[in-house]
């Protein structure tokens, strides 16, 4: 496995695409930091661009790659090589090597202009997310065989986790503005990652203060060490589902 | 060697194969022949597991097969359409799959040698002819000294002193006792190598036979006209 990973990694090194990724990130989280004056500041303008950017190239980054390596698929597949083993490696060296561009674009700048604790949570979201939308990218992939499909679905969850859910989530809370809604916006949360991270960094601002009474129950809630690991837990099984499913359509399909 | 029984597969609505069950035994080569879409590809497909079969059985030496994947190490496989990534050169991809394949004890280079594909091994599989492609797809399926080659119109698009170097290859690997799958149009070219003929048609089996039989049944010199034969008049075996 290590030995195929190996491999994609090195086309995807060659593609430069990543490269450009590292430097896209880099500038950013510096030309924020610098901006903002104080380092919260500068993590919330960052929080903000960082779970509308990186769900986006993630995805679609890892769904160009993935109908690209097609031949090269094809090619391990007639080898005494498993298809599931084929796939994880796929997974894990697209997923690793954003990761990888989203630590030294985002990471670094975070730890030299010393966020702290937020900070941290930042990156560690930045992290799951990448996995989370390279694992949705490679689901949208094996669901259908054309490319330009396939990118459509890709571009499609990008657009409803990113920006439709929010829409979506604002309605129900003004139409159903009388009810007490605490715990139905939890919910609601937990159903997207993008939300999910977004609160986990957010909580741990003062801006959180603002939210009024929805906010001091999320903080209760997320402000505890139970509470952050149970939402990391919850993103984590947002990367494992479509990673699972989508290995098994792989391993269960005619190439 | 390779038995297969009561093989079914179809993509959605159509059947690819139907009720296919044969035999292939060691030391012969078997061209696979019939019309385009008559399944000659999907079936070599699933001897390698890269189509997974509705149905049916796949034994190579009585063991099953499905869903395996280890038993691919005694099968080499030349694509009709090499498609290899690419951005890598020849040279990272003959040793991306020598990589891979580290525990096989016998290398043999004797078609890279033969193809000169050492002294263009700098160049990028994107950027190859398709002759070319084919050429090293073959060097790569003869590399590990595979008790199975399976390929798949192997002569499409080489140029003639490279396809008389692979004919050359398989009568050789056929001495050494190996069961090579052809398919292929190309009746002279069958006739050249092959010892058998597996006969496609719509997905189900028209007729397997040596090819002096095929000869002596249909009456005639030449396999082109007594497969046209079959063909036309039906058989009755």
């Amino acid at each position: 496995m290590n030995k195929i990973i190996k491999y994609v990694l090195l086309d995807i090194i060659k593609s430069k695409i990543i490269i450009a990724y590292t430097l896209f990130l880099l500038l950013l989280s510096i030309g924020l930091f610098n901006l903002g004056g104080s380092p919260d500041k500068g993590i919330l303008s960052l929080l903000n661009l960082v779970l509308l950017t990186v769900p986006l190239i993630s995805i679609v980054f890892a769904t160009t790659h993935f109908y690209n390596s097609y031949e090269f698929m094809e090619l391990l597949v007639s080898q005494p090589i498993n298809r599931t083993k084929i796939f994880m490696s796929e997974y894990l060296a697209v997923a690793l090597s954003l990761s990888v561009a989203f630590l030294v674009g985002v990471g670094i700048p975070v730890a030299v202009f010393g966020a702290g604790l937020t900070g941290f949570y930042l990156v560690l979201t930045g992290v799951f997310i990448t996995f989370i939308f390279v694992a949705m990218a490679f689901l949208a992939s094996v669901i259908t065989r054309d490319k330009a499909k396939g990118i459509g679905i890709a571009l499609m969850l990008w657009f409803y986790f990113a920006l439709i859910y929010d829409g979506i989530v604002l309605f129900i809370l003004y139409a159903f503005g009388d009810y007490p809604l605490e715990y139905a916006t939890l919910a609601m949360t937990v159903l997207n990652p993008v939300d999910l991270g977004r609160i986990i960094v957010l909580l741990n601002l003062d801006v959180s203060a603002l939210m009024g009474y929805t906010g001091a129950l999320y903080k209760s809630i997320f402000g505890s060490v139970w509470g952050i690991t149970a939402a990391f837990g919850l993103l984590l099984l947002w990367a494992l589902i479509p990673v699972l499913s989508s290995r098994r359509i792989f391993s269960r399909r005619d190439l | 060697m390779i038995a297969i029984e009561n093989l079914h597969k179809s993509y959605g609505k159509l059947q690819v194969l139907r009720n296919v069950s044969v035999e292939f035994s060691p030391g012969k080569v078997v061209s696979i022949i019939g019309p385009n879409g008559a399944g000659k590809t999907t079936l070599s497909k699933c001897i390698l597991g890269m189509v997974l079969p509705d149905s049916g059985e796949i034994k190579i030496d009585g063991q099953s097969v499905l869903g395996k994947h280890a038993y691919r190490s005694q099968i080499g496989y030349m694509p009709q359409i090499g498609r290899y990534p690419e951005n890598m050169k020849i040279r990272q991809v003959i040793e991306m799959i020598r990589d891979i394949r580290k525990d096989a004890k016998e290398v043999d280079e004797e078609l890279i040698g033969l193809y000169s594909l050492k002294e263009i091994d700098e160049k990028r599989m994107g950027a190859l002819s398709g002759g070319t492609k084919q050429k090293v797809s073959a060097a790569l399926a003869f590399m590990f000294n595979p008790r199975i080659l399976i390929l798949d119109e192997p002569t499409a698009g080489l140029d003639p002193i490279a396809a008389e170097i692979l004919k050359s290859k398989i009568l050789k690997e056929k001495k050494r006792g190996k069961l090579i799958l052809i398919t292929s149009h190309i009746m002279s070219e069958i006739e050249e190598v092959a010892d058998e003929v597996l006969c496609l048609v719509d997905g189900s089996i028209k007729f397997y036979e040596t090819i002096p039989d095929l000869k002596a049944h249909t009456q005639e010199e030449r396999l082109s006209r007594a497969v046209a034969k079959i063909m036309n008049e039906g058989y009755h075996p």
